[in-house]
């Protein structure tokens, strides 16, 4: 069976639940169609998935140096 | 079919860690709550970065962040015999951040004579992306340098409230949407929506410079002054 065409526009408004794999399986491989013809959906896919792998990385939000020590010296005095 | 199995093992696996941690945690509750109050150390400590992400996405800076972060676990002290384990123990930590940098946002805004609500992006509409910018994959290296690591915090930042607040709990503290959702006081196709466009702006914020001129040497303010 062939897969129905979908536009730029309704892939955008998917690339996310794709990411997070919360789409119809019939939807993904529509988009994946699309994806293989249109190298801007590509680069949206990709930076997309690129944002999501950086801002899950442990290293952006390093806590300042000290923060555990001053919050258990705070913490020590209600204890 | 072998790939299924695993997968399978896997899940099992992890909601055994997953309970295991639970059952641990209950039993730290239950010692601080008799009195040993020093186990609250323990309990605490595996979430002193979630706690701290909280607090900053919510306050934007360090200074203020680290001061809610502390707030909270005093907080989290005082109420912790009322926990009744209905949600996560770390959700539970990351909604009493939330609600404590809320709240300290609210006082300082009222302060200003100033509404959370007029810095809400419109959430109607289709997004379209501001350009096509080729991201190749970035080395996890590149996370090592100080620059890209405030580029992305000063990307994050520059997202509404509503947005940066999801995408942090969505993607930097890998909650769930229904937790994420409980926690914001929103629903969960609100939280989808919201994740969705956080994303995509993110991307397009950072998709030129990642790619084209922080790899190059060149400060990214040059690719794209947000």
């Amino acid at each position: 069976m062939a897969t129905i065409e979908i536009s730029c526009v309704e892939v955008w408004r998917e690339i996310s639940n794709y990411l997070d794999e919360e789409i119809s399986p019939e939807m993904r491989e529509r988009m994946e169609a699309h994806f293989k013809a249109c190298a801007h959906c590509t680069a949206i896919l990709d930076g997309t998935r690129n944002v999501v792998g950086l801002v899950g990385d442990g290293r952006v939000f390093r806590m300042p140096d000290g923060f555990s020590n001053r919050l258990y010296k705070k913490l020590q005095k209600l204890l | 079919m072998q790939g299924e199995m695993e997968d399978l093992g896997l899940h099992a696996k992890m909601s055994m860690t997953q309970s295991q941690l639970r059952a641990d945690e209950a039993k730290l509750i239950k010692s601080v709550c008799a009195g040993e109050r020093e186990a609250f150390y323990e309990l605490v400590r595996p979430y002193e970065r979630m706690i701290y992400a909280t607090a900053i996405s919510v306050a934007k800076n360090p200074a203020d962040a680290e001061e809610i972060a502390q707030e909270a676990v005093l907080k989290a002290f005082s109420h912790l015999c009322g926990f009744r384990g209905e949600s996560k123990f770390s959700t539970w930590l990351v909604q009493i951040t939330y609600n404590e940098a809320k709240m300290r946002l609210k006082k300082a805004r009222r302060h200003l004579h100033e509404s959370i609500d007029d810095q809400q992006q419109s959430e109607d509409g289709d997004f379209w992306p501001r350009d096509y910018a080729d991201w190749r994959p970035i080395p996890s290296e590149l996370l090592e340098q100080n620059e890209i690591r405030q580029a992305v915090q000063d990307a994050i930042n520059s997202l509404s409230p509503g947005y940066r607040e999801t995408l942090v709990l969505r993607d930097v503290q890998h909650l769930s949407v229904k937790e994420t959702s409980a926690i914001l006081g929103i629903s969960e196709p609100a939280v989808k929506t919201r994740l969705h466009r956080a994303r995509l702006l993110l991307r397009d914020r950072l998709a030129p410079g990642i790619d084209g001129f922080w790899t190059k040497g060149q400060p990214y303010r040059k690719a794209r002054a947000w």
